[in-house]
């Protein structure tokens, strides 16, 4: 019986820890903008601001949910809840301590990176079912960078694959107790990070939304908890990928002392701060500005990176 | 790419820098005299209603928030019967004040007018009037409008002269 609950309670503390801290980002996110702006950010609310996460959650239940007469019903309800829910998934593989894991696959990172990438299918499928052309032109784009970055992305994590032997995160891991992989694959660690940015379409690759350019681009139409959703899945991205970057070149929760789950949670904390760093800090390229780079810069990048780490490592052998 | 990196680099460090927000309810900004906030009808040094219900301010309004009506007391002033701003549409350009004869009406800098139901940014005369004389503390028109009124009569105002007496052969 108790081994039967073990995963439930798993799959609880996963849902529960990423959910608050998707929504906790929120206020996250604008302190530490205003930190770089030389404001304070919300800091009414409560001690240091909290409240504002229940202020904002709050609101946004309250708003009126409007779904245009003129868009594609069911796909634009359907749109939101695949953000969420890919994003959601991906944290399945995701192992936040020895053991606490999911599920803990054998293909794990092929796992993770099939399921954010079909992320992108929310953010199309918003732009098209929506029926508005600054919508449409957030989709496209999105599936233009999709193109552009998605191949280089699974490509510099490989680097890491081929030294760890193994494609299930806890092995990863356990092969950075000697060396974290961000030494030998600083040039991986760089792609992927850029890589990253682009999949969660935040700033300065949010060309999706570009909201001095499409007003919001795939989510204009969008309102009340169905915004909130794009929203959310796009903390949770954030807080994906930051995870992944922590566990495939910064040893996950290895480390002195503290306990593992904190560590994890410490650089995975360093990461989305870095990515709130890159929204203040970055301007948005054109969007055949981020193709030319990710095709003719980035992919051939990747591929010598990937042929020397394999070439040194068969040269080891 | 270093560029990129600089500008990281750059505003990273404004984590470190002053903050220029001003924390409001706890701490006010400084509002110059002449901020155009408020509106206020101001009295004249001995303590009469400026305004001369010229209606002057309402037809400068582009927003037509003035409402006036003009009346005359026992002595001939002219003066408003009423007089109402609906501050829920005042944009606060001060025109009125630029085309007030009488230095009448003014803006002040107050600008914590917040109210929780609409009907309370109507204004009455009551409510905008006050004891001073708001900016031109020594300016009182009716000693210096060259106007026959009860009590003072033509040729009584400041820098004016007796007027001529045109029946009169005398130079
Ligand atoms: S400040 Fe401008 S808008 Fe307001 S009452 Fe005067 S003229 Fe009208
Ligand atoms: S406030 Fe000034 S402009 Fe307006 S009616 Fe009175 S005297 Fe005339």
């Amino acid at each position: 019986m108790m081994s039967n609950l073990y995963p439930l309670l798993i799959i609880a503390v996963v849902l529960f820890v990423v959910l608050n801290l998707a929504a906790g980002l929120i206020w996250v996110e604008r302190r530490l903008l205003a930190l770089w702006q030389d404001r304070y950010g919300p800091n009414r609310v409560g001690p240091f601001g909290l409240g504002q996460i229940a202020a904002d959650s709050i609101k946004l239940f309250l708003k009126e949910d409007w779904i245009p007469p003129f868009a594609d019903n069911p796909v634009f309800v359907l749109a939101p809840a695949i953000v969420v829910a890919t994003a959601l998934i991906s944290f399945a593989v995701v192992p936040f301590a020895p053991g606490f894991v999911v599920a803990d696959l054998n293909i794990g990172v092929l796992f993770l990176l099939a399921m954010s990438s079909l992320g992108v299918y929310s953010v199309v499928l918003a732009g098209w079912s929506s029926n508005n052309k600054y919508s449409l032109l957030g989709g496209i784009r999105a599936a233009a960078q999709m193109m552009s970055y998605e191949v280089f992305m699974g490509l510099s994590l490989l680097g890491v694959v081929i030294l760890a032997g193994s494609f299930r995160f806890a092995d990863i891991v356990e092969a950075q107790r000697g060396m974290w992989f961000v030494i030998p694959q600083c040039l991986g660690f760089v792609l992927f990070l850029i890589a990253g940015v682009a999949e969660t379409r935040r700033l300065p690759f949010d060309l999706a939304e570009a909201e001095s350019e499409l007003i919001a681009g795939f989510h204009s139409e969008y309102s009340g908890m169905k915004f909130g959703m794009f929203f959310v899945g796009e903390y949770i991205g954030v807080i994906l990928i930051s995870a992944t970057i922590s566990l495939l070149f910064f040893g996950g929760w290895l480390g002195p002392v503290l306990p593992p789950a904190l560590w994890f949670a410490a650089k995975t904390m360093f990461f989305i701060c870095l990515f709130i760093l890159f929204r203040a800090a970055l301007p948005r390229p054109r969007f055949d500005q981020l193709m030319s780079w990710g095709w003719k810069v980035m992919l051939p990048l990747t591929l010598v990176n990937l042929l020397v780490t394999g070439a040194v490592v068969l040269a080891r052998r | 790419m270093l560029s990129l990196v600089r500008s990281l680099w750059e505003v990273f460090r404004h984590a470190f820098a002053r903050r220029v927000t001003v924390q409001y309810p706890e701490q006010k900004a400084y509002l110059s005299p002449r901020y155009r906030g408020r509106i206020v009808l101001t009295r004249d040094p001995d303590g009469g209603e400026r305004c001369v219900a010229c209606n002057l301010c309402a037809v400068a309004c582009p927003v037509d928030c003035i409402s006036l009506q003009a009346t005359e007391d026992e002595h001939g002033r002219r003066y408003p019967e009423f007089f109402r701003i609906n501050f829920s549409r005042c944009i606060f350009c001060g025109y009125c004040e630029e085309a007030c004869p009488t230095y009448a009406i003014q803006l002040t800098p107050d600008t914590e007018m917040g109210e929780y139901k609409r009907e309370n940014l109507v204004y009455e005369k009551a409510d905008l009037m006050i004891d001073g004389p708001g900016k031109y503390p020594d300016y009182n028109f009716w000693r210096v409008a060259g106007v026959a009124i009860g009590g003072k009569d033509k040729g009584q105002a400041e820098n004016e002269l007796v007027p001529i007496d045109t029946h009169s052969l005398m130079p």
